[in-house]
């Protein structure tokens, strides 16, 4: 009746775990009470969690990130603190099997809950508005993509209550995470999570694709866009490519794991190889699709606080599309050590430097717009900053570990940790703190507060190089990943320093809660009255803040790179005018996405615990709830001119309120005087 | 040029449908590496048979010929389909789209008679890396065909609710894209797979 | 995408007759073995590419004049890159491997 699942399942003899549960509930249950006693339910349904607005549904997917990077970081403090014990000579509080799914989770949670959706809610928030359209091509599948998302945080943190996650690694290479050395239920959430949600990540590579390739305002040329836009399109071109082949090899896991097969079995002709093989013919690329975005973010940053044109426009596309292409050609160099010889190891190397040849590029783009330019050290430039030295240092050891030959020392030791959290850190989370702070007020209408945002930076700079810098050590010394037993003692001067360096980002880490808190708390004295609190230099600075549910009532003109910013100079673009309006239209908000996910929720669940009946169930649930979808034509509907009249007026209001008559005003002043909160 | 001018700014009515068309095309190129990606398992698999059967001792040459034929003349009839409804023949679309149903269900018989045959053989896609290779490939494939027939026949059935309006017309372009695609994967189906498989 | 042409079905009966030659020939010569083995591989390949070119143009109704259609060939084509870039890749890898490490 309910297939492996018992009372049993609950590890309540585990203090740690019944401890956080306890917690977990505990926070649960007083948001929901708060909701309730509020009356927010029906809002919170209507208005957000059948939404198709890209807008709030970016804004969602980064709420979910921010509460999963809590989850996440507190895993690497679990590891820094155990290993840290253990160079003492302590055994520590966490045997390895906890410990393994310690590490496999982080590893999860950063790459697919935390640092996936940081990167899709900005581009959600972000891209529709640069491109001067209403939303993006496929507003109901958008939704979809959200809510299965979702399903693949639930399912991954249930399995702290219910049964275990997979003690694998983050990417489960069999034979280890096979039925027989995992016969246990922690692989199968492993499989399930990342399946579900990885079907939704596919459906927004489409959706954007054809977004921004369909959906652009009609006076602008694909050589026009943005650059956050081309490295948005860029990135979803490689989600498309890459992950068929990840849905591919987590299916053929499954089969082995469920009907015996021997894809990736010892036995029987199956090639272990072959998993590892693909996961990173899947795994390269997922990389790029995370930082390639936040190169976007960087250049928009670079440019807007430096109040100069982006330095190589052109350049920087080309270098884009070229990382593109090579990021499928490069996927060996995460396993050289696995025996291809000496043949493939060298094309894939050489392969591998090659690929770090247009990243180069881009960092001089980024440095010649930065000269002779008027920079004002905001809180997004500082973290622009701080990308441009860790990731440079990030890549020139990946430069290093593509060398066959010191691979061979360097592979799977803390050397590698080293590097990798280098790139993902200084580029990703960085450029996604960068694009957080940088459309903040557009999302939500009032700025961040800058002392908190600068606290924030500076912890998280010097936190990041006293937790990662000793690594490169230890990796040369000797010590391996994942370790958290018996460590040689000799590690314990540096793995000191780097269990300080944790403790320092995690007050860098309370700061931007606390920056969150403030900023909140203040809004109404740093209100975002223009909608351009920056003096930027693309369309989505041109909308009120928040903007318009419709973004745009006309549709901007985007004839050159940074039409906006030559609008606003020549007088062309005036919020103040008053014009005529027509009907808008738009997209109705549907609960499928939601259902959808809800069945999918269960036959996940169902499939983990082997309860067949509710896995057939719920597979004809959602195959139902398809067709049922397919049969509504009540998809649509029109704005009326004078609800459209309505809303700019009140934009109007709110400019008028900044005090300024035209954006003209602002620029006649020689040095841009920006207030910020502090 | 002024930026808010309603002259020439009209709601340009996106071409949604053409939007959706060429989202599913792209939607199908992502399926493509889903089969690139078995395709390569298979070939990498293919010597993994160990002591069990190799292709040449399990592929029956004449069968698959027939499932190819019903295969290929499902592509045409739907084809003729298409044609009847760009000439607003809703009658025309639904006997051809009738024809490709059975064409389909035909083809899906004989593959489930085929896995059903090797199984109960003792061929089953447990016994060797091979066969578990040979039936996720070809099985995902008919997988991908049963979908579309679930697919047809639910547009088959809207014919009769919605009538032929733009939006059903979308759908069943859609629904041809996926159809010839699925012949053309079947093409590499039979040649690596079939024809290869008893070199 | 196949939304200006299909007014005729000659299209079709070009691609289906095309495309029945070029099953039967491949199927003959597995069957048969009647050529030999490098020469009948070689011709299956080609007998398979051709037909698939002419389900793209005949049945898909594949062309280059319109943006739509460039799109569609410029995805096909990139998507073709990677297909290659992935099979090819696997199969040079594990070759490599199973030799070097005699599983």
């Amino acid at each position: 009746m309910f297939g492996r699942l018992t009372l049993d399942s609950i590890p309540y003899h585990d203090p740690i775990i019944v401890t956080t549960l306890t917690v977990v509930a505990l926070v649960g249950m007083a948001v929901v009470f708060a909701i309730t006693k509020a009356g927010k339910w029906q809002y919170l349904w209507n208005e957000w969690f059948i939404s198709v607005d890209h807008k709030k549904l970016g804004f969602m997917y980064i709420a979910v990130a921010m509460i999963m990077l809590i989850r996440g970081f507190a895993d690497a403090v679990m590891m820094r603190s155990q290993q840290l014990l253990s160079a003492a000579g302590e055994a520590g509080y966490l045997p390895p099997h906890h410990y393994d799914q310690i590490f496999t989770a982080h590893g999860v949670i950063m790459i697919f809950f935390v640092a996936m959706p940081l990167v899709i809610g900005l581009m959600n928030i972000v891209v529709p508005l640069q491109i001067g359209a209403r939303d993006v091509a496929f507003p109901y599948l958008n939704n979809l993509s959200f809510w299965l998302f979702v399903v693949g945080v639930i399912l991954t943190n249930m399995s702290l209550g219910l049964g275990e996650f997979g003690q694998t690694g983050w990417l489960a290479y069999p034979p280890l995470s096979g039925i027989e050395a995992s016969p246990g239920v922690g692989v199968d959430y492993w499989i399930w999570a990342l399946q579900i949600s990885g079907v939704g990540t596919t459906l927004t590579g489409v959706n954007f694709l054809v977004t921004i390739l369909k959906m652009r305002t009609p006076s602008m040329p694909i050589m026009k866009m943005p650059v956050f836009t081309w490295t948005s399109l860029c990135a979803n071109v490689l989600i498309i490519a890459s992950f068929p082949i990840l849905t591919v090899t987590i299916a053929l896991l499954t089969l082995d794991r469920y009907l015996g097969m021997h894809f990736f079995t010892n036995d029987l002709g199956g090639n272990v190889m072959m998993y590892v093989n693909l996961i990173w013919a899947w795994g390269h690329p997922e990389v790029y699709i995370l930082v390639l975005p936040l190169f976007g973010v960087f250049s928009e940053v670079t440019a807007t606080f430096a109040r100069k044109k982006l330095f190589g426009y052109t350049s920087l596309i080309w270098a884009t599309i070229a990382i593109t292409i090579l990021a499928f050609i490069v996927w060996l160099h995460h396993f050289f050590t696995m025996g291809s010889g000496a043949n493939v190891n060298a094309f894939f190397g050489i392969a591998t430097m090659i690929i770090s040849i247009p990243t180069g590029v881009k960092i001089f783009n980024w440095l010649f717009t930065m000269y002779k330019g008027r920079i004002t050290y905001t809180t997004p430039m500082l973290w622009t900053v701080g990308f441009l030295i860790t990731f440079t240092v990030g890549g020139m050891t990946g430069v290093l570990l593509a060398v066959p030959g010191a691979d061979f020392v360097l592979h799977n030791s803390v050397f590698l940790i080293a590097h990798f959290h280098n790139v993902i850190i200084g580029g990703v989370v960085f450029g996604c703190f960068a694009g957080m702070a940088y459309w903040f007020p557009k999302a939500t209408g009032f700025t961040m507060n800058e002392t908190w945002g600068k606290r924030a930076f500076y912890l998280w700079i010097i936190g990041f190089l006293m937790a990662f810098l000793p690594l490169y050590a230890l990796g040369f010394m000797g010590m391996t990943r994942r370790l958290s037993q018996d460590i040689n003692p000799e590690f314990l001067p540096l793995l000191s320093v780097a269990a300080a360096g944790t403790a320092v980002i995690a007050m860098g880490i309370a700061c931007q809660f606390i920056q969150i808190y403030v900023s909140i708390r203040d809004r109404e004295q740093n209100l975002d009255l223009t909608g351009d609190p920056w003096d930027a230099r693309t369309f989505e600075w041109s909308t009120s803040s928040p903007p318009p549910f419709y973004n745009f009532a006309h549709l901007p003109k985007g004839d050159e790179v940074d039409n906006f910013w030559y609008q606003k100079q020549s007088g062309e673009f005036d919020p103040m005018k008053e014009v005529e309006y027509e009907r808008i239209h738009m997209p109705k908000n549907t609960p499928t996405g939601i259902y959808l996910s809800g069945w999918s929720l269960v036959f996940g669940f169902a499939m983990i615990w082997y309860i067949w009946w509710l896995a057939a169930a719920s597979f004809i649930g959602m195959v139902v709830t398809c067709i049922r979808h397919s049969y509504n034509d009540d998809v649509d509907y029109y704005v009326e001119v004078e609800e459209i009249k309505a809303i700019e007026a009140e934009r109007r209001a709110k400019y008028a309120a900044a005090g300024k008559k035209t954006v003209q005003d602002d620029n006649k002043k020689d040095d841009l005087e920006v207030t910020y909160a502090s | 040029m002024q930026a808010n001018a309603a002259s020439h700014d009209h709601d340009h009515h996106h071409d949604t449908n053409g939007n959706k068309l060429f989202g599913f095309w792209i939607y199908l190129m992502s399926d493509c590496i889903l089969f690139a990606t078995l395709f390569a398992t298979y070939a990498v698999l293919e010597t993994g048979s160990i002591s069990g059967p190799t292709g040449k001792d399990i592929f029956e040459l004449p069968f698959v010929f027939v499932e190819t034929m019903l295969l290929l003349f499902s592509s045409i009839t739907f084809g003729f389909g298409m044609i009847a409804m760009k000439r607003n023949d809703v009658a025309g679309l639904k006997r051809w789209m009738k024809v490709t149903f059975l064409l389909g269900v035909g083809f899906i018989a004989m593959e489930i008679y085929e896995f059903h045959h090797l199984i109960e053989a003792g061929y089953g896609p447990q016994e060797s890396a091979f066969l578990s290779a040979f039936f996720t490939l070809v099985g995902t494939h008919g997988l991908h065909v049963t979908f579309g027939l679930v697919w047809l026949a639910v547009c088959y059935h809207q014919l009769s609710t919605k009538g032929l309006n733009e939006n059903m017309a979308m759908r069943f372009s859609c629904l041809s894209l996926f159809w010839h695609f699925l012949d053309i994967v079947w093409i590499c189906v039979f040649t690596i797979v079939y024809l290869m498989g008893v070199m | 995408m196949g939304q200006h042409v299909e007014t005729s079905s000659s299209d079709y009966v070009k691609g289906f007759v095309a495309s029945l030659i070029l099953t039967v020939i491949p199927f003959y010569l597995a069957y048969t073995k009647a050529l030999p083995n490098g020469v009948t591989y070689a011709l299956l390949f080609g007998c398979a590419i051709v037909q698939i070119l002419v389900h793209f143009k005949y049945f898909l109704h594949m062309e280059a004049k319109t943006s739509e259609g460039q799109w569609n060939i410029v995805s096909l084509a990139f998507t073709a890159i990677i297909v290659l870039i992935l099979i090819a890749g696997s199969v040079w890898i594990i070759y490599n491997m199973t030799a070097n490490m005699k599983l």
